[in-house]
């Protein structure tokens, strides 16, 4: 690890300030520890957030959820607001890492996550993210956790984080303060796709800090779920992961949020599958065509094909649990 | 004071100390002015260095030395033989040259003031290789060069002949991949040379052959030459014997005259201390129409390094546990750009009766048979590979048993048949061996006049609980109960241990502790009878001694009064036993695995949901530790059947998965319930105490018992491990 300067402000606006081309926020400092120890980050400067304040929950006037960005990965899925609201964001946080990670890690942070794919953790490969132009050594490696949307030719890795798929599933806004003051970023906009610059994860300007994300008010009488499948059955990224959102009128989806992690290089909503949904009888062979729809553009490599299939089998789980809760009358 | 005799199950006295952290680990050693090293590792794994830019990493703060081929101190190879005891795996010292055999061999170590600034200082070495194309897996190095004879190979009979003549035959491949140790306590080495001798702090399950490779390398007179190793946080057999790290650090310790600290980084655990290799199995078994076994071939290729020659013996169970007169072992080596590999928890057997036990599962059903009662009536009754018979051998017992507690005769034979809701239920058996071993011990132990008793022994307690069943063993002869008991291992200065492997530690260490004790009570004794002794006069075999009291004709004095009175410190016995005589009987343990697995088809889940294991090893010394080591196998063998998986990329045999969250081991969500029977038949043609270890056997057979179970559940006979989620999508 390099040697840094550790910037502790008090404020957001002095946060800012000091923010430079050679610095990183540090929330919980799960992952860029991490990757300072293995030379994968190498920041000169790193700027403290645990003195800005930014650790509150709150009910916005028109139903929202205003969530501090240091708020922990444990607090917010055990908020009761969320436990009764977004019991999707609940679960799919603590599907997540382990209780010391999710102590730790914070909400902000946990949208700023950086992918696990092994060839950029490790500074002696070529890696697209890491260095640009050096080339993609997963593309023809060892890509079993690789994604199968989302990619190009430039970058395949999967983005590791279980919030941000529950949050792609809710609809959210990512709120930025930056020196010229503060902007709004829909949830589904600020992962960018890697196209030709895996380098650009997100529409974060150079100066700007993430203060808040609040998440849409939640749909009325929905149900929902996220599951998740990995290898082993705890402290694994996912090999697929469904957050399903669905609201019901009899038998009929009169509205359907599905995203997807593990499969995707950014937190993935299935438009298609969402919108081929609506109007349609909840049956388990409508679910099991939606899902299809979702990787119709799937480009599965030599270890990972069989994400596809596993994805499909994830969102028509997800959604047939979902439905039986209204069906239960467990409503959330 | 029966809960503490052997046998009983009484805690670890070492337990408070883990638990409250005041267990001394090797990197817990502090010494004053220490210094710490890091290493350079390479990032290519065939080739030779050209250049070292240092310069940069020189003008860091805190750095002392940067050593490399260039200006590593000429050290001296080690015969490397276990029977002199100087044994060590990778026989190619650090730096000893330019080349690259693997990724992430050291290729320069850094020493600096602080932990921090020597891994920064690392990190900042520039080097340039030229590099070849090097053999990433066992296919490339077959490819590129064949493969050479191995050790442990056996013939009887006609296999070939017989296998064409059978009635049903099986003629099938199996692999498994390359597995890391990954014990959760890093190597680590803290050494310093007061005085001009060398001591050593490792992280180590052999103190005894570290000291004389450490002898032989630095070209030092054995007793200039200390290890201790009090504490391991595991090493399922990566810290059986030194790896390059320890010769870096005692070297760098000498040059810079200062001690020195070297971890190994995780990373670095899966490259320069071990592994075990993968592995290819042919396996071609034949029965006759009456479904007996004629015909047995288990042919290995396994990995090894071009630095040195390791053999796993995959079919070391396969010529000993059925009954065949037509057998054929092999075992062949192919080199490859990977560390050298080691032994792992029941090597050659852990992967061998993968191989076999699935084989057999394979043959049962070929030949229709259920695959218990076709196991039955075929076990080995003797050691046709030896001609002797087994000392002690209820594994029919064991199969009967953990049948019966498990419920295989529920089992419908039809593949998919058993559903509960959304999963389908797959149960599958196997047989679980490994072979008994006793070796030459020396061991000592004081009754002391303040009333305690003190053993010590150049062994080690690696979390398996030595310390505890040493204590048993001196409270069983003596009556002195644990709060009045002191252990001590791990150190070379105690008279010489074996390894804490192989599963000898027991039936090695406890005969030459219960010697030394006998000794030490006739000592008391004799001295007893003396001039000026309490009992002065009397005929020594008169006397008596029992629950630490000496007695004769109704006199009982405590020997802590008897000692007292004779102003004598103590009274000692030193011990030596021999290893077990091998001439007249096949020493092996035995037992069966019975594995529930369930499947859910429509998430590609599955979970294994049960096991039942009956163990047959002799006498137990602890209920409790033992059942813990064969607990601990099951989870570690259900990890080998579904996660474990060392990654090298086939285009630069460069390891991908290097640390715990991609490098998959079970948590304890995965862990099932699990139901050990343990036998506990003495097996009193071994040693004294009729025990005869339990590290390994768990973890035998496990994965064939899954892999059984994954069949009857879908229908999927899964030949290459681990057993993942695609290798069963889209079975029934």
């Amino acid at each position: 690890m390099q040697s840094f300067e550790l910037i502790r402000p008090e404020s957001v606006k002095d946060a800012i300030g000091a923010q430079s081309e050679r610095s990183a926020y540090i929330g919980g400092g799960t992952t860029l520890v991490d990757l300072m120890k293995l030379g994968v980050m190498q920041p000169d400067h790193v700027v403290d957030t645990n003195r800005l304040g930014l650790d509150e929950i709150e009910v916005l006037d028109d139903g929202r959820l205003k969530i501090g960005a240091r708020v922990s990965n444990s607090r917010l899925a055990t908020d009761a607001r969320v436990e009764r609201d977004y019991p999707v964001l609940s679960q799919a946080l603590l599907s997540g890492a382990s209780t010391g990670l999710r102590n730790m890690a914070t909400t902000a942070g946990n949208v700023m996550q950086r992918t696990r794919c092994p060839y950029f953790r490790d500074p002696a490969k070529p890696c697209n993210k890491r260095e640009p132009g050096t080339g993609c050594s997963a593309m023809d490696g060892i890509n079993r956790n690789h994604a199968v949307l989302g990619t190009s030719e430039h970058c395949i890795a999967t983005h590791p984080s279980d919030m941000c798929v529950a949050m792609a599933a809710i609809g959210a806004t990512v709120v930025v303060e930056g020196r010229k003051g503060t902007r709004e970023i829909p949830f589904e906009d600020f992962h960018l796709l890697p196209g030709d610059h895996p380098e650009r994860e997100h529409d974060l300007r150079s100066d700007e800090l993430i203060t808040h994300v609040v998440l849409d008010a939640p749909l009325e009488g929905a149900v929902s779920t996220y599951l998740k499948l990995r290898d082993r059955a705890s402290y694994e990224f996912a090999l697929a992961s469904c957050a399903a959102i669905v609201t019901l009128e009899g038998t009929k989806v009169t509205a359907a949020r599905i995203a997807l992690g593990g499969v995707a290089t950014k937190p993935w909503r299935a438009v298609d599958a969402e919108a081929a949904l609506v109007g349609e009888d909840a049956t388990a062979k409508m679910f099991e065509q939606v899902a299809l729809l979702a990787f119709q553009r799937a480009i599965p490599l030599e270890h990972n094909a069989f994400k596809v299939e596993l994805g499909q089998q994830a969102i028509a789980r997800a959604l047939r649990d979902a439905v039986q809760q209204a069906s239960q009358g467990e409503h959330q | 004071m029966s809960d503490q005799t052997l046998g009983a199950g009484p805690k670890r006295i070492d337990g408070r100390l883990k638990v409250t952290g005041q267990a001394p680990y090797a990197a817990d050693h502090a010494l004053d002015n220490t210094a710490y090293g890091y290493g350079v590792f390479s990032t290519i794994s065939r080739g030779r260095i050209v250049s070292l830019e240092l310069d940069a990493a020189r003008a860091m703060p805190g750095v002392i030395e940067i050593f490399h081929h260039g200006n590593f101190p000429a050290l001296h190879h080690t015969p490397s033989s276990m029977a002199k005891g100087n044994k060590v795996e990778e026989t190619r010292l650090p730096f000893e040259d330019e080349r690259i055999y693997y990724d992430g061999q050291f290729v320069a170590l850094v020493v600096a003031e602080r932990f921090d600034q020597a891994r920064a200082a690392a990190q900042a070495v520039k080097v340039r290789y030229e590099e070849e194309t090097p053999r990433a897996n066992l296919e490339q190095g077959v490819k590129a060069h064949g493969t050479k004879k191995g050790k442990g190979n056996h013939s009887r009979g006609d296999a070939d002949g017989a296998f064409e003549r059978g009635t049903h035959q099986i003629d099938v491949t199996y692999t498994t991949p390359v597995e890391t140790h990954n014990p959760m306590e890093m190597h680590s080495t803290l050494a310093h040379w007061p005085d001009g001798r060398l001591q050593v702090f490792e992280s180590s399950q052999g103190v005894v052959q570290q000291k004389g490779a450490m002898a032989k390398i630095f070209n030092l007179a054995p007793h200039k030459v200390e290890v201790i190793s009090t504490f391991i946080g595991s090493g399922f057999g990566s810290k059986l014997w030194m790896w390059p790290h320890a010769v870096a650090a005692a070297a760098a310790s000498r040059e810079i005259k200062r001690p020195v600290e070297l971890v190994v980084p995780r990373q670095q655990m899966f490259t320069t201390t071990g592994h075990r290799p993968e592995t290819e199995q042919t396996l071609k078994l034949a029965t006759d129409d009456q479904g007996r076994l004629i015909a047995l071939s288990h042919h290995s290729v396994s990995t090894t390094s071009y630095t040195d020659q390791y053999v796993e013996t995959c079919g070391s169970v396969t010529k000993s546990l059925y009954s065949c007169d037509n057998v054929s072992i092999t075992h062949r080596t192919t080199e490859v750009n990977r560390g050298t590999p080691t032994s792992m928890r029941a090597p050659g057997a852990a992967p061998g009766l993968f191989a076999l036990e699935s084989a057999i599962d394979e043959m049962a059903l070929e030949a229709g048979i259920d695959p218990l009662t076709f196991r039955l009536n075929q076990f080995a009754e003797r050691d046709e590979s030896q001609d002797l018979p087994f000392s002690s051998n209820h594994i029919k017992e064991a199969a009967e048993r953990a049948a019966e507690q498990f419920g295989w005769h529920q089992r419908n034979p039809k593949v998919g048949s058993m559903r509960d809701g959304r999963e389908i239920v797959g149960y599958g058996m196997a047989a679980c061996n490994w072979e008994a071993i006793k070796r030459p011990c020396d061991a000592h132990v004081a009754l002391r006049a303040d009333g305690t008793v003190y053993a010590s022994c150049a062994t080690q307690d690696i979390g398996t609980g030595t310390y505890t069943i040493v204590a048993q063993t001196l409270v069983e002869l003596t009556g002195v109960p644990f709060e009045r008991i002191e252990v001590e291992l791990g150190d070379t200065s105690y008279p010489k241990g074996p390894i804490s492997g192989g599963s000898w530690t027991t039936a090695t260490t406890l005969p030459a502790i219960a010697e030394a004790t006998r000794h030490a009570i006739d000592e008391l004794k004799t001295r007893a009878v003396r001039s000026g002794g309490p009992f002065e006069g009397v005929d020594v075999e008169a006397l008596t001694f029992d629950n630490g009291v000496l007695s004769f004709e109704g006199k009982r004095i405590p020997f802590a009064e008897a000692l007292s009175t004779m102003k004598l410190a103590n009274a000692e016995g030193e011990a030596h036993t021999e290893g077990a005589d091998t001439s007249k009987y096949s020493y092996r343990s035995f037992g069966t695995h019975f594995v529930e697995v369930r499947w859910d088809p429509l998430l590609a889940n599955l979970r294994v949901a049960r096991v039942v294991s009956a163990i047959d090893v002799g006498r137990v010394m602890n209920e409790k530790t033992a059942r813990n080591q064969v607990e601990g196998a099951v989870v570690m063998g259900i990890g080998m059947a579904m996660f474990e998986r060392t990654e090298y990329d086939p285009r630069t045999a460069r390891v991908v998965n290097n640390n715990y969250a991609e490098y998959l081991v079970p948590v304890h969500a995965d862990q099932p319930e699990v139901d050990v029977i343990l036998l506990d038949y003495p097996d009193t043609a071994f040693n004294e105490f009729g025990a005869r270890g339990i590290g390994e056997i768990g973890i035998t057979g496990l994965a064939a018992a899954v892999a059984n179970a994954v069949y009857h559940a879908t229908g999927v006979r899964v030949r290459e491990l681990p057993i993942t989620k695609e290798a069963l999508m889209g079975a029934v």
